[in-house]
């Protein structure tokens, strides 16, 4: 039996495709993905992503147990501040990449919804075994979360919403409330593109979709709903990685390029495997790679130099705002440079593709 | 959008539609639905040979690669090049300016074999 998130009714009514994503009943798209991807680049779009988990932890020793769990120091992080970070096993290989925030009584964890009952199992398992004074509680169906995105969002929300989102910095966040009903404003994203992330108590979702995006079903309105499909295609052309793609148990953040989202000078779990890759360099790095031609490059799909294969190919697709075929690929760290001249094994034809700087968008 | 009634189907979506002894072989909209947006469509040169049941072809989308079937027999005399350029005519106008290939049939008993449009709907469960 597939979740519902509290925007159900609202894809239902706006004719989504609706598709089954990690036990979520999900839209992949309303109108179209390309369609979706160009009016988010152009105007602004507004996402369900009430599926991806929310949790929380406060008490005494919220700080130091998240210090124990994410790569990133977060002793540092500011009242009001978001930060991507990962969650690393033992031997560096990444259990998730999340975003925490610092509120005034709590610290807000949003993690992959393919990752959550993971997480959750796990975070039990460190708080028993330490003996943390920790209250976590899951969030995550109580509430909705949307993200609306795009280069006339800000202007847009000023509009709606009872915060200052202007004024909001990059990763910044604000708790109020509204008409009795408690909601916090990320301006985050996962689409190269500036926007907020919403997070409302569930039972007001459908009031709340009103509110935030309009009449999305205008042609001309300023923000429509867009899908998993258009997330992917937008979050691909900023090259953000993709758990279960670029990121997964095996892979360490060093090779994934996450050095910045990695404090090897405090302790967590994973840092000392983390500083042997560190201290040794990573033996392949994830590259951004353009294909000639429109075939796409799949995960999975085999990269070589001459007749050796030297890597595999983690995301792919046709950008619809850059018109190429892009893919992200872990390769041997010796041909990771700008330019390099590789290519994709695309069912046996050998397709050229080059090395190039990531991201393929940026605004 | 509507399935013609006039043209023959394959179970695997694609559509045939015959003049004399000349098929034209495109997509339904219900599998250029399911593809979502078209970026590339794979077809055979001029004069190759395609068999009954067998691949001629890939096409490409966001979403996924899937491999194109020809329902008849029979060597192809014309590919639609405006899809190189335009992919997203599958998406669009997938039973016109959509078509794939023109085929010179050679066993047109085969092209009995096909499903009516009834049928096909039936079987792709709409």
């Amino acid at each position: 039996m597939l979740k519902h998130t509290p925007f159900y009714d609202f894809h239902v009514s706006a004719g989504a495709k609706l598709v089954d994503f990690a036990g979520w009943e999900m839209p992949l798209y309303y109108r179209g993905i390309v369609e979706e991807h160009e009016q988010t680049r152009r105007s602004g779009s507004i996402f369900d992503v009430s599926h991806m988990g929310r949790l929380h932890f406060s008490g005494k020793d919220a700080a130091t147990f998240l210090n124990h769990v994410l790569t990133r120091n977060i002793a540092e992080q500011k009242l009001g501040q978001s930060r991507y970070s990962l969650v690393c096993n033992e031997s560096g290989g990444v259990m998730d990449d999340v975003i925490v925030s610092r509120d005034v009584k709590n610290w807000v964890l949003v993690c992959n919804a393919s990752n959550r009952a993971k997480l959750v199992k796990y975070f039990n398992e460190v708080r028993q075994s330490r003996g943390l004074d920790l209250d976590f509680s899951d969030q995550t169906e109580s509430t909705a979360m949307a993200a609306i995105q795009g280069p006339k969002v800000i202007e847009r929300m000023a509009d709606v919403l009872p915060v200052d989102v202007r004024s909001l910095k990059r990763y910044g966040f604000e708790s109020s409330s509204f008409l009795m009903t408690k909601f916090t404003i990320f301006r985050s994203g996962y689409t190269g593109e500036d926007g907020v992330e919403v997070v409302i108590p569930a039972k007001v979702a459908g009031m709340a979709m009103k509110m935030l995006a309009g009449k999305t079903d205008r042609p001309e309105a300023t923000i429509k709903p867009a899908g998993l499909g258009a997330r992917d295609t937008l979050r691909l052309e900023a090259a953000m990685p993709l758990y279960g793609h670029e990121l997964n148990e095996e892979t360490d953040p060093l090779s994934a390029g996450l050095q910045w989202a990695v404090d090897l000078k405090k302790e967590f779990v994973g840092a000392a495997a983390l500083r042997k890759v560190a201290e040794s360099g990573p033996r392949r790095k994830l590259v951004g790679l353009e294909l000639e031609g429109r075939r796409i490059a799949r995960q999975g799909v085999a990269i070589k130099s001459g007749d050796g294969v030297v890597g595999v190919v983690t995301s792919g697709t046709f950008g619809p705002t850059v018109q190429k075929s892009i893919a992200l690929a872990y390769v041997d760290a010796g041909l990771s440079g700008e330019g390099t001249h590789l290519a994709a094994d695309l069912n046996g034809v050998a397709t050229p593709a080059r090395v190039v700087k990531l991201p393929f968008f940026k605004r | 959008m509507e399935t013609p009634a006039n043209y023959r189907y394959l179970p695997s979506h694609e559509w045939h539609f015959a003049e004399g002894d000349t098929v034209t072989i495109g997509i339904t909209h219900f599998a250029a639905e399911e593809l979502t947006d078209v970026t590339f469509v794979g077809l055979p040169k001029v004069g190759t040979k395609v068999q009954a049941d067998q691949r001629f072809g890939e096409i490409e989308s966001v979403k996924a690669t899937s491999d194109l079937y020809s329902g008849i027999s029979g060597s192809v005399i014309e590919v639609n090049s405006e899809l190189a350029t335009n992919p997203g005519l599958v998406n669009s106008d997938p039973y016109k300016k959509g078509w794939m290939i023109k085929v010179k049939v050679s066993t047109p008993a085969e092209l009995q074999r096909l499903l009516s449009v009834e049928d096909y709907l039936k079987k792709a469960g709409h």
